[in-house]
C-alpha cells in the first residue's frame, strides 16, 4: 500500500489512497489491526495443521501428518471394540444348539435383535423391511416354504442361497414349457386352469379338466408331485394352498408355465459370520411361519 | 404500606434504594427465644433426616436392595420403605410435586414464608454456617471488628479463619456425601468412598454438592433468597390480607423514643411508642433488613426479630410481641383502634387443603390398589396381517409382561376375541397348547412374541378388538389389555 498520509481529505480529515475519479478521492480506511493479526495467525495455524494432520493430496496417496491421525483407522478401532463388547453374548449364541435358542428368552431376544438389524441391512431390499416379500420374493411371515421352514432348513437356505452358484446351493427350476416348445399354447391354457382348480380357484367354462390333469401328470408331477403338493427338495411350490409367489391369476400362471421361473437367493456363507447367520435363522423362524 | 406516600417526595436513594448496589455483609447477632428454639429443632430434624436416612434399612427379601430410601438408577427403580416404583409409574412423582407445590401455597396463605424461614435448605444450611462462624469468630460485634481491622493478621486470626472454612467444608462435604448415598447402598458406598473404590461419578457429585453448599451457605447466603430464588416473587403474588406475616406493630411502636425519655414522657401522661430504637431486630436479621419498614421482599420471616424484640420488651417492662405474626387487615384495624381479627379457614386455605386431600387421596388409592402384574401389547406394524397357506389369518404382537412383585410368577395368556382364535408364543411349547404359559422372574419384565391366528372360515372383519388376559395361575391375579385383530 502506498502511503499517502500527506494527502488528507478536507471534509473527513482522513488520509486518502491517492486514487481520484472525476475529482472524488478514495478515503484510506485500512482493516482493523486486530483483524489483520488474527488473519495472519490463522495462516500460521494452518501451516501447523498441515504438518501434524493429513492435509495435501499426492498423486496416489496424501500427506499423513505427524500425529498419524486417520478417521478410517479410528473407525476400525471402534468397530473392533464393539465386537469385543458384543463378543461374550455372541459367543453364547454361537455355542448354543440351534434348537435351544428360542427356548432361552435371553438368547431369543439377542437373536431377534441381531437378526432384525442384519435383515434390514441385507435382506430387506428383496424380502421387504417386514419380511412380507413381494412378487417373486417369498413372504417369510407365512407358513409356506419353498425350501423348508424348520430352523435347520432356513439356516441352510440363508447360508447357501437358492440357485446362487454356491456349491451347496438349492437347485431346481421351473422349466419354460412354452418358450422351449414342450407345450403348445392351448395346452398351457388348459394346464393353467387345471392348476387353478387344485386350490379351488375358478376355471374357464370351456376348459377340459381331464386333459389338464393329463398334461399335468405328464409334465408337472415330476417336480410338483402327485396332486401338486410341491417338493421342498427342488423348491417346487405347493400348488394347492392359498399362497402364490408370482400370482394365481390365469395370465400370470400362463406366463409362469411358458417362460419358467428361477428366482435367485444369494448365498450368505462367507459374507456373514456363522453366529450372525444363526441369529438370522432364528429371527426368520420366529417371525411366525417357522415349522 | 398503610403510610401514604407522595411519589413526588421519593427522590433520594433512601426511598427507592440504588438500582445497583454492592452487597452489605450481614453479621447476624445470636439471639435466644421461642422462634430460635423452633428453628434449632427443625434444623436438627431436617438435617438428621437428610444425613441419616440412607442408613435406614428395610428388608425386602433376598436379592432386593435393603435400603429404605433408594433411587436405583441402573435398574430404574425407586424404593421408599414399602413402596417400589417403576419408571412407568412416574406419575406418582407428578402427584407428589403437585402436593408439594400446593402445600407450599397453603403454608403461605396461613403463615407467610414458613418454608423460607424454617425449612428451606438454603435457610437451614446458612443458619448452620452462621452458627459455626459465631462459635469460632464470636458474635456480631466481634466479627464486624475483625473484618474491619486493618492490622496485619496474627496467627490466632489466621487459625480462626482456617478453622471456620475447614468446618464449613466438612459440613459441605458431608452434605454431598449424603446425597450420593441415596443412589447406592449406603454402607457399601461409604466403604468404597473411604477406600477410593467408588465410581468416579460419586466423587464428582460429592464435589459438586460440596462446592454448592460451601458457596451458597458460606458466601451467597441471603443473596440467594433475594436475587436468585423465584419463590419470593411468586409468594408475593399468592399472598392475601389474611396471611400471617412477621410484622412490626406501628400502632404500639411509634413514636420511637429512648428508654429514659419514654419513662419521663409516660410519667407526664403523654403517648409514646414502645419501640426504643435499640436496633436489636436489625442486628439479629439474617438478611440485614429493618422489619419496621414493613413487609419486604428480602424478609424470609424466620421470626428471629420477634425473639430479639421480646427480650428487649421484657427487660424494659413493656408487653412482648411488638414484632409478631400478624396480618395486613389487623395492621389497618389496629391503627383505627379496633380489635384484631384472624381467619385461618377461608376460601383460599379450604381450596388448597381440598386439592392436597384430593391429589393425596388419589395417589394413596392408586398406590394401594395398583396391580403388581401388568401387560402391554403392541401390534406388529409390518406386516399388519399374514395370510397362511390354508387361508387363515395371523397377526403378530409384541407382548411385554411386567412382574412388579418380589416373587417369580407363572402366567397363562388368553386371547378373548372372535371364536376359534388360536394363540402361540414363539419359543414356548406349552403343555396347554391353546393357553401358553410362561414364567416371569420377579421384579422384571419379559418380552414375548405372540401369534394369534383366526381360521379361514371365520372370515373376520377388517379389524376387531381382541382382549388379552394374563393370569397368574398361582394367585389368580389378572392383567388385561385390548388390541385389534386385523385382516389383510
Amino acid at each position: 500500500m502506498t502511503d499517502h498520509h500527506g494527502d488528507i481529505d478536507a471534509v473527513s480529515g482522513k488520509s486518502t489512497t491517492g486514487h481520484e475519479w472525476d475529482g472524488i478521492k478514495e478515503l484510506n480506511t485500512p482493516l482493523p489491526r486486530w483483524w489483520v493479526i488474527s488473519f495472519y495467525l490463522t495462516i500460521i495455524w494452518a501451516i501447523g495443521y498441515w504438518i501434524v494432520y493429513p492435509a495435501w493430496p499426492l498423486i496416489s496417496s496424501h500427506t499423513t501428518g505427524l500425529l498419524g491421525y486417520s478417521t478410517r483407522a479410528n473407525l476400525a478401532v471402534e468397530l473392533a471394540n464393539l465386537e469385543v463388547a458384543r463378543g461374550e453374548k455372541m459367543a453364547a449364541l454361537a455355542a448354543a444348539p440351534l434348537a435351544d435358542i428360542e427356548k432361552d428368552p435371553a438368547l431369543l431376544a439377542l437373536a431377534r435383535a441381531k437378526g432384525r438389524t442384519v435383515f434390514g441391512d441385507n435382506c430387506a431390499p428383496c424380502h421387504g423391511s417386514g419380511a412380507s416379500g413381494a412378487k417373486g420374493f417369498p413372504n417369510l411371515n407365512d407358513d409356506d416354504w419353498l425350501w423348508g421352514g424348520t430352523l435347520e432348513q432356513i439356516m441352510q437356505t440363508i447360508q447357501y442361497g437358492a440357485r446362487s452358484g454356491h456349491a451347496k446351493t438349492h437347485e431346481g427350476q421351473m422349466l419354460a414349457f412354452g418358450k422351449d416348445g414342450v407345450l403348445k399354447p392351448d395346452e398351457i391354457v388348459t394346464v393353467a386352469n387345471y392348476v387353478r382348480s387344485l386350490s379351488g380357484l375358478s376355471t374357464r367354462k370351456e376348459y377340459d379338466a381331464a386333459k389338464g390333469e393329463k398334461i399335468f401328470a405328464e409334465n408337472c408331477v415330476a417336480c410338483h408331485g402327485d396332486g401338486g403338493k410341491g417338493n421342498q427338495e427342488l423348491g417346487a411350490p405347493n400348488l394347492t394352498d392359498k399362497i402364490w409367489l408370482y400370482g394365481s391369476d390365469e395370465a400370470t400362471l400362463i406366463e409362469t408355465i411358458s417362460q419358467g421361473r428361477a428366482g435367485v437367493m444369494p448365498a450368505w456363507d462367507g459374507r456373514l459370520d456363522p453366529a450372525t447367520i444363526k441369529a438370522m435363522a432364528v429371527y426368520v423362524h420366529s417371525l411366525g411361519g417357522g415349522k | 404500606m398503610n403510610k401514604t406516600v407522595n411519589p413526588n417526595e421519593l427522590t433520594s436513594d433512601d426511598d427507592y434504594g440504588p438500582l445497583y448496589a454492592a452487597r452489605k455483609k450481614v453479621y447476624p447477632q445470636s439471639v435466644s427465644g421461642t422462634f430460635r428454639r423452633i428453628k434449632w429443632g427443625l434444623m436438627a430434624f431436617c438435617l438428621g433426616v437428610y444425613y441419616f436416612l440412607p442408613f435406614v434399612r428395610w428388608n425386602r427379601g433376598l436379592g432386593a436392595p435393603s435400603q429404605a430410601v433408594l433411587i436405583d438408577l441402573p435398574n430404574s427403580r425407586f424404593y421408599f420403605f414399602f413402596i417400589e416404583l417403576w419408571p412407568q409409574e412416574v406419575y406418582y412423582f407428578t402427584g407428589l410435586l403437585i402436593v408439594a407445590a400446593v402445600a407450599l401455597f397453603l403454608m403461605n396463605s396461613i403463615g407467610g414464608r414458613i418454608w423460607c424461614g424454617y425449612l428451606c435448605p438454603q435457610t437451614v444450611w446458612t443458619d448452620l454456617f452462621y452458627a459455626v462462624e459465631r462459635l469460632i469468630e464470636g458474635d456480631r460485634r466481634e466479627r464486624m471488628k475483625k473484618d474491619k481491622s486493618s492490622d496485619p493478621m496474627k496467627l490466632e486470626r489466621i487459625s480462626e479463619i482456617v478453622l471456620k472454612h475447614s468446618i464449613w467444608l466438612l459440613i459441605a462435604w458431608w452434605t454431598g456425601g449424603a446425597w450420593v448415598l441415596y443412589f447406592n447402598d449406603a454402607p457399601t458406598l461409604v466403604k468404597e468412598l473411604v477406600t477410593f473404590q467408588a465410581p468416579m461419578i460419586a466423587y464428582i457429585w460429592i464435589g459438586i454438592l460440596t462446592a454448592t453448599t460451601y458457596v451458597l451457605a458460606g458466601f451467597m447466603r441471603e443473596q440467594v433468597c433475594t436475587y436468585m430464588c423465584p419463590w419470593p416473587r411468586i409468594q408475593a403474588a399468592l399472598t392475601d390480607e389474611w396471611a400471617l406475616n412477621v410484622t412490626y406493630r406501628y400502632d404500639r411502636g411509634e413514636k420511637r423514643t429512648s428508654v429514659k425519655k419514654a419513662i419521663e414522657l409516660r410519667a407526664l401522661g403523654e403517648q409514646v411508642g414502645d419501640c426504643v430504637d435499640c436496633f436489636q431486630c436489625v442486628a439479629v436479621c439474617p438478611t440485614g433488613i429493618d422489619i419496621r419498614n414493613g413487609p419486604q421482599l428480602e424478609c424470609i420471616q424466620c421470626g428471629l426479630c420477634i425473639d430479639a424484640c421480646d427480650n428487649v420488651m421484657k427487660k424494659i417492662g413493656r408487653p412482648t410481641r411488638l414484632i409478631g405474626y400478624d396480618n395486613d387487615i389487623n395492621i389497618q384495624r389496629r391503627q383505627e383502634g379496633k380489635a384484631p381479627v384472624y381467619r385461618i379457614v377461608r376460601a383460599r386455605t379450604v381450596v388448597y387443603s381440598a386439592i392436597i386431600a384430593v391429589v393425596g387421596g388419589i395417589m394413596l388409592y392408586t398406590l394401594a390398589t395398583r396391580s403388581l402384574l401388568d401387560v402391554n401389547v403392541l401390534h406388529d406394524r409390518n406386516p399388519i396381517a399374514v395370510k397362511l397357506s390354508d387361508g387363515s389369518i395371523r397377526n403378530a404382537y409384541t407382548v411385554r409382561l411386567l412382574n412388579k412383585s418380589g416373587y417369580d410368577r407363572v402366567v397363562a395368556i388368553d386371547a378373548d376375541g372372535p371364536a376359534n382364535l388360536t394363540i402361540h408364543v414363539v419359543g414356548v411349547d406349552s403343555v396347554t397348547p391353546d393357553r401358553p404359559m410362561v414364567v416371569i422372574p420377579r421384579d422384571s419384565t419379559s418380552e414375548l412374541r405372540l401369534l394369534v391366528t383366526a381360521p379361514a372360515e371365520s372370515n373376520p372383519e377388517k379389524s376387531i378388538p381382541v382382549r388379552f388376559h394374563v393370569t397368574d395361575i398361582g394367585l389368580g391375579e389378572v392383567a388385561s389389555t385390548t388390541d385389534n385383530f386385523v385382516s389383510p
